[in-house]
């Protein structure tokens, strides 16, 4: 019996009065490719913040693989087995797109090794594999806070992946790029999530990238899920296309 | 980085003679070596974007530790004081460091400056341990069981002083380049990140915090043994604000800043005291004020960036 990657039951959460997560429930499959889609503020954000122990939420569970992981700190829950990409980019902005790619490699094992060097052999392969993996290995050595948003995102992307992660949480990958790059940038992630068998949710805008390349979207309004399914048939009912299609 | 080093090593063997070429320099050092660890500790933490305005009080638990021992227990041996001082400052720092690691910021800098002002109270007024505000007197440790004259001691004690100052100078960059040293500086830029990469920051900081005070409690007992006396103005906030000085001014990019840093200043403060007694806070304040305008890296920028210069004249590459 297979019992879903995560699951989510009756979460809720409320800033100032507003609801940004009212009751919602949801269960990722294994090897999904999960869009989520939905006006901004409608709590999409919030819901990765509940699932990776950002914040707590009021009532409800989170359940990675059964076990409940609710109210656990993120430290604990990305040793679990949940890694995520930000929608601000959260790098380690003086430091080398590698240097910061080799202390997520490094963490792996935690970081309390104090006397051998972070720039060892093992890690440096297993950098250079990502970063070509990713498309970043020409951009190996620049400081990663001088880097255009398209290529911070990516190596956002890439500190998750190199957690190994069971899941993998990326809040609007896309966002903040052109429209031509949107493309090159999930043909670059879907090749690298196929490579590693991964399971991943996705916030998304654009909705040609959600039709292209999501197995099924979540539509989330003011906090709740409006509506479910495949992407090309929840991309035309007639409420998410005014709640969502119409002014993205 | 060769040029670097080479600079480094004429550096150390320039130190190394002074003894015999300037001999009133070699307290001066001596003392300014001991400051020099407790301001790496310091720096460890600025690295992280935490600044103590405390620290002085585990250069003062190095400084008593080492007299207590010697005082009560007899035993007076150099090596097993600086060992154990270095230990028990370990342990006083651990302990307080669990408690102040979870702040940042202001919060940070004003818990440590108020423990150490405890400390500083503790030191002055508990007369019948600690001697009050007179302290107590070390006599002079013995040097694998010789006993030797102060004179003889202290030309021992600077060269120890050295070489232990190369020794964490060495494990210092070692440090800085592994996993842990990154993720020290990691708490400093992000972090949220951190978390998230499954890292716990209070562990790091935690065990920063106690390398942090044990380099300090190292320094006050090499002080405590050189000048032969303890005084509660050890853990005094305005030497903790000093050592903060030294190191920002030394510069924290590299382990040998705050040794750079604290070796310049005790030199001007010498200097400034014997030319100019009233101008000493005046020279220093100016001093600052040019490294804060000028060296932003501090002093140890100024040195990496002249070995860089010449590296790149060498290859006949100018960069700059
Ligand atoms: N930590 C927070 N404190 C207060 N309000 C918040 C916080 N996080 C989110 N919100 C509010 O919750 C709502 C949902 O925000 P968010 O999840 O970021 O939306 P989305 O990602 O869908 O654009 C917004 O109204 C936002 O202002
Ligand atoms: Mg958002």
């Amino acid at each position: 019996m297979s019992q879903p990657l995560l699951k989510a039951e009756s979460l809720t959460i409320a800033f100032a009065g507003i609801k940004a997560a009212d009751n919602v429930s949801l269960e990722i499959e294994k090897g999904e490719f999960l869009a989520i889609i939905g006006p901004n503020g409608s709590g999409k954000t919030t819901f990765l913040n509940l699932c990776t122990g950002y914040i707590r939420p009021v009532s409800g569970e989170v359940y990675l693989e059964g076990e409940p992981i609710t109210g656990w700190a993120p430290r604990r829950i990305a040793r679990q087995g949940i890694a995520r990409a930000f929608q601000i980019p959260q790098l380690f902005t003086d430091q080398t797109v590698r240097s910061n790619l080799l202390l997520a490699i490094a963490s792996r094992q935690g970081v309390w090794d104090g006397l051998k060097p972070l720039a060892r052999r093992r890690y440096q392969e297993e950098a250079d594999e990502l970063l070509e993996l990713l498309g970043l290995s020409a951009h190996a050595d620049a400081i990663a806070g001088t880097l255009p948003e398209g290529l911070r995102k990516l190596a956002d992307i890439t500190l998750a992946l190199a957690l190994k992660p069971r899941l993998l949480l990326l809040d609007e990958p896309t966002s903040g790029v052109s429209a031509l790059e949107r493309f090159s940038i999930m043909e670059t992630l879907m090749n690298a999530m196929r490579t590693k068998g991964l399971t991943a949710l996705f916030v998304e805008h654009d909705m040609e990238i959600v039709e292209r390349y999501a197995d099924r979207v979540l539509v989330w309004n003011s906090g709740s899920i409006l509506a479910q399914g495949k992407p090309a048939e929840v991309l035309q009912d007639p409420r998410v296309v005014e709640t969502v299609v119409g002014v993205a | 980085m060769k040029i670097l080093y080479a600079l480094f090593a004429a550096a150390f063997a320039a130190l190394a003679i002074v003894p015999f070429a300037a001999p009133w320099l070699q307290f001066v050092l001596t003392i300014a070596i001991a400051k020099g660890f407790a301001a790496v500790g310091v720096a460890l933490l600025l690295r992280a974007g935490l600044i103590s305005i405390g620290h002085a009080m585990f250069y003062a638990a190095g400084a008593y530790t080492a007299a207590f021992i010697v005082l009560r227990s007899g035993i007076s041996d150099l090596f097993v004081l600086l060992i154990a001082s270095t230990l028990v400052t370990a342990v006083i720092g651990a302990l307080v460091g669990a408690y102040l690691v979870r702040y940042r910021a202001i919060f940070f800098a004003m818990l440590n400056l108020a423990v150490s002002m405890v400390f500083f109270a503790l030191l002055s007024k508990l007369y019948g341990i600690t001697g009050g505000t007179d302290g107590l007197r070390v006599p002079v440790p013995t040097v694998l069981g010789m006993t030797l004259t102060k004179a003889g001691f202290d030309i021992v004690l600077f060269y120890v002083a050295l070489a232990l100052m190369a020794i964490i100078a060495g494990l210092g960059v070692q440090f800085l380049k592994s996993p842990l040293g990154h993720a020290v500086g990691a708490i400093h830029t992000n972090e949220v990140r951190l978390e998230y990469l499954g890292v716990s920051a209070w562990s790091v900081l935690l065990i920063a915090y106690t390398i942090s005070a044990a380099l300090a409690g190292l320094g006050g007992a090499i002080a405590a043994v050189s000048i032969g006396h303890v005084l509660p103005d050890y853990a005094y906030w305005t030497e903790s604000g000093h050592l903060v000085l030294t190191a920002v001014l030394g510069g924290i990019g590299g382990v040998a800043g705050p040794f750079i840093g604290s070796i310049f200043l005790e030199i001007v403060h010498t200097v400034a005291v014997g030319v100019a007694h009233n101008a000493w806070n005046l020279i220093m304040g100016a001093t600052l004020l040019l490294v804060i305008f000028f060296l932003p890296q501090g002093l140890y920028g100024l040195v990496t960036k002249s070995a860089d210069k010449t590296s790149s004249a060498k290859l006949g590459e100018n960069k700059s």
